[in-house]
């Protein structure tokens, strides 16, 4: 095991003021720490000088709960593919690095305290449709709907969004396309997610639009930064699902007979 | 104080119909009338939250999590048991029930037990509706795999995150509700206490996480789903902000803790790199199946890279004690034969603490594809975590603590003795006995929020007055006193250490003398230390910044704080439980295989410890359990 020498340039911000980048010498750094580990050492230090340490979301350190945020040297999650911050190791960097840490940044994620901002916007469009309306208790038989493996596997690949806003912040244009693409997409997908598809469409896009994030211009910058490789062929789907469920709104939302529409 | 269960009468299996139809029932324009209070929002949480909604209660659900949808349900892999017996082999809803209370070495209540196993079925027809993408086989049925402690395949899963879909069900039959507007959620919000009028649970004092602001919130019932303890012993498989406060501030307000010592180590996970480490990371003990473990024979050969011990210096050390059984040993069996190895000097990797898992042997015999098919995910996180090739030299593995069964005594209503209190999930201590069964955390989870509380949750608001205690009440005002006086006395004490220093302190000592394996000395010891610890903690603990805004520091020198307390509880229960049990393994109770020796004569009985006012003298209260379908048995895989 090795120890890093490293300066790091980190955003400071109390709410609703303007923030700035303090230089913090982070000397002696194990390289075998986790960048969350190398946060704590700093803040340990921060705290042993009387100073007030660096505030961060963080929770699992597994990379699933997807509380873990940062812009690591302007990249969301840093420089490793398909890793959050929490499962980002020292060893990627070098002694002498200075390394860039930042909020994620976003209008719909407003920052409230140092590097933790507030993502509840991905709250509110979940309550905008992403679920479907059944009782506790009034099911069927869980075998009594047989889905393909294939759809199901589908399914699965949207599932595994952890909802960290690493898309957001990733997209020039703060887009949440790949995220409620990847949410509204799994349940369009499966047949009991069919009987409310136009509504969820219709529902989770205009909160979304209406929460402040951007137009989608196929980047991909979303793609490439999520950290469960989430494909960007899910906005794709989304495009058309909202164009199909627009249309029947336009027209009296006539058409319910026929099914979801694809 | 005797403890009343409030068991069903009747046989076994009609136990649960009979309270379902002896239940009360409130009316659906009364029902409106009652707010309930759900602390938590993992599965248990927000499938209780979601459910009661549904059935027109007033719920207000807190977390203190950035979103419901973050809580540590969330890094379940494994799987859910259900008895839906889809594979033909035998299953059945005795067979599960069997199963859970043998695997939980007969120290569970067999009535929650069989409830348990009963609604497992109705937990996946509702996870399947909601859209939990389950793996599926290609004629579009549900898919199952077998999981240990079991002889037939009843396990859900999908890919390695089924607690991340299970959760995300739940949160959008919560999402369904909050936009409906039967929920009121509130999330980065800690819950400091319970406020308990004319002794029943009548509310809680939460804080803003974010303004700092300390609120009180009155209800007609309560309803903690705060999950487990595993933080007390610093480093665990557990998410950070993990903690006891919710549970243990019930205790200290009359609620009795029951088992606290039966805790669950899990074998392969990945070792401690350095004390910088912040957690532990777990992966499947399906490598076992193919993995050889090993240690060198010799001391003077640590250090020395692997590939350069002799095979004939190498102790293969399950393998040698376990004979019959060998690298697939019970969890707890392979855990302790590890801490041993580690104990003699012969653990390898920093700090000496793991034991080699070595792939090699079956790279040769099915060549590096097969074995990267079957655990080629594990193998990338154990890479990414190391920075080692597990196909290239045998990974490093050492046990850690990833999940408690002990937690608040309730009955068979999941009520506390503290009136009006409900505690569900891992938070309570019921359903897992001394030892839990693979793939059964997230069944009891959903279990007691979809299914148990709905219907049980009447039996105790009937008798109640709706929003006959509002937080007006003077019993509030000087709980937010309290809480808010705690705060500032955070602050004050500007001593020289950090909270994390304390925290790792007391964790470590924990893991020291009550982790895998306890004895009388260590333990005697341990409450010896705890309560000067304690002490210094309060003396010399630094929190810097400030009470009225977001300050994770003042966050985690509170549950520390409550560590430091319920520490001693746990060694206390670990002493007096004069036995071997599933998770909680004395050292002078064993049979010469090493297996856990239960004394069924005298421990028998659930230990629900109650507050007397002092921390370190707490009364034992007793749940004598009994045992009408399982025979005591002792528990033997072999």
């Amino acid at each position: 095991m090795s120890q890093l020498n490293l300066h790091l340039k980190v955003w400071r911000q109390n709410a609703g003021q303007p923030g700035h980048f303090q230089d913090i010498d982070a000397p002696d750094i194990p390289d075998h720490a986790s960048f969350l580990e190398m946060m704590d050492i700093v803040n340990e230090r921060l705290i042993a000088k009387g100073e007030e340490p660096v505030a961060f979301d963080h929770d699992c350190r597994e990379g699933i709960c997807g509380m873990c945020s940062m812009q690591i040297n302007g990249v969301p999650h840093g420089p490793e593919k398909a890793t959050t911050t929490c499962q980002l190791h020292m060893r990627k960097f070098r002694s002498g690095d200075t390394i860039w840490v930042e909020p994620f940044r976003a209008r719909a994620f407003p920052v409230l305290k140092d590097l933790v901002v507030d993502r509840s916007a991905f709250d509110r469009i979940q309550q905008a449709g992403g679920f479907i309306t059944v009782r506790t208790g009034a099911p069927q038989d869980a075998n009594a709907l047989p889905i393909g493996k294939e759809v199901a596997d589908a399914a699965m690949d949207a599932a595994e969004c952890i909802g960290c806003g690493a898309c957001v912040a990733a997209c020039k244009n703060a887009s949440a396309m790949l995220f409620v693409s990847a949410k509204a997409g799994q349940l369009n997908l499966l047949p009991q997610g069919k009987p409310e598809k136009d509504r969820r469409t219709l529902g989770m896009v205009r909160q979304m639009d209406k929460e402040g994030f951007g137009n989608c211009t196929n980047q991909y910058e979303c793609e490439a930064a999520c950290p469960k490789e989430i494909s960007v062929r899910w906005i794709t789907k989304l495009n058309r699902d909202y164009a199909i469920a627009a249309v029947k709104e336009a027209f009296g939302n006539a058409p319910k007979a026929g099914g979801g529409g694809d | 104080m005797s403890l009343d269960s409030h068991i069903p009468s009747g046989p076994m299996a009609m136990k649960w119909s009979k309270h379902k139809q002896d239940s009360k029932l409130i009316n659906p324009k009364n029902k409106r009338k009652f707010t309930v209070l759900v602390v938590g929002s993992g599965l248990a949480g927000s499938s209780a939250a979601a459910t009661l909604s549904e059935l027109g209660y007033k719920v207000k659900c807190f977390c203190f999590q950035d979103s419901a949808r973050r809580a540590h349900s969330i890094a379940a892999q494994g799987g859910i048991n259900a008895a839906k017996n889809y594979q033909n082999d035998g299953d059945s809803v005795h067979r599960l029930f069997y199963d859970t209370v043998k695997g939980g070495d007969f120290r569970a209540r067999e009535s929650n037990v069989h409830r348990l196993a009963e609604v497992s079925v109705n937990i996946i027809d509702q996870c399947v509706a909601q859209g939990v993408p389950f793996a599926r086989e290609y004629g579009g049925m549900l898919a199952n795999r077998s999981f240990g402690g079991a002889q037939v395949s009843r396990t859900f899963y999908a890919r390695g995150q089924t607690g991340q879909q299970l959760l995300l069900g739940a949160y959008s039959a919560l999402n369904k509700e909050i936009a409906a507007g039967g929920v009121q959620m509130y999330p980065r919000t800690e819950m400091l206490d319970v406020v308990t009028v004319d002794g029943h649970a009548k509310g809680i004092v939460t804080r803003n996480l974010v303004t700092g602001k300390i609120e009180a919130h009155a209800g007609d019932a309560v309803l903690l789903c705060t999950g487990d303890y595993g933080n007390v012993f610093y480093l665990s498989t557990n998410a950070m902000g993990c903690n006891v406060t919710a549970t243990w501030r019930a205790h200290k307000k009359g609620a009795f803790f029951a088992n606290p010592c039966y805790t669950q180590i899990h074998p392969t996970c990945i070792p401690v790199s350095g004390d910088y480490q912040s957690k532990l990371t777990l992966m499947s003990e399906s490598l076992r199946n193919d993995g050889r473990i090993w240690v060198p024979k010799k001391a003077a050969d640590i250090g020395k890279p692997p590939a350069q011990i002799a095979e004939s210096d190498r102790d293969y050390i399950l393998e040698r004690k376990y004979p019959s059984f060998g690298n697939l040993a019970p969890r707890d069996i392979s855990s302790r034969a590890a801490k041993e190895a580690c104990d003699e000097g012969r653990g390898v990797g920093p700090g000496g603490r793991g034991v080699y898992l070595d792939f090699a042997e079956a790279i040769q015999q099915f060549g590096q594809k097969t074995i990267a098919e079957r655990y080629g995910n594990l193998f990338a996180m154990y890479e990414k975590i190391t920075g080692e090739d597990g196909y290239k030299q045998p990974m490093r593995i050492y046990p850690a603590v990833h999940y408690t069964m002990g937690g608040l005594w309730v009955d068979y209503n999941l009520m506390s003795n503290l009136p009006g209190l409900h505690v569900l999930g891992e938070a309570n201590f019921s359903d897992h006995g001394a030892n839990r069964l693979g793939a059964s955390a997230l069944m009891q989870g959903l279990a007691d929020g979809y299914f148990v509380i709905p219907t049980t949750i009447a039996n105790y608001l009937v008798h109640q007055k709706p929003g006959s205690v509002t937080a007006e009440h003077p019993e509030f005002k000087k709980a937010v006193e309290d809480c808010t006086a705690q705060t500032k006395r955070f602050l004050n004490i500007k001593g020289k250490r950090s909270v994390d220093s304390f925290h790792r302190e007391l964790g470590l000592l924990i893991w020291d003398k009550c982790g895998m394996a306890r004895d009388k000395a260590g333990l005697e010891e341990a409450l010896q230390r705890i309560p000067a610890l304690r002490e210094e903690f309060w003396n010399n603990v630094t929190v810097p910044g400030s009470g009225d805004l977001t300050n994770p520091e003042l966050e985690k020198a509170g549950r520390v704080a409550d560590f430091m307390e319920f520490g001693e509880l746990l060694c206390r229960d670990a002493l007096h439980r004069e036995e071997s049990c599933g998770g909680h393994f004395r050292t002078e109770h064993q049979y010469p295989d090493g297996e856990a020796k239960r004394d069924d004569e005298n421990f028998s009985y659930a230990a629900a410890w109650e507050y007397t006012g002092d921390v370190s003298k707490p009364a034992l209260n007793k749940e004598q359990l009994t045992f009408e379908e399982v025979h005591l048995a002792v528990r033997s895989y072999k």
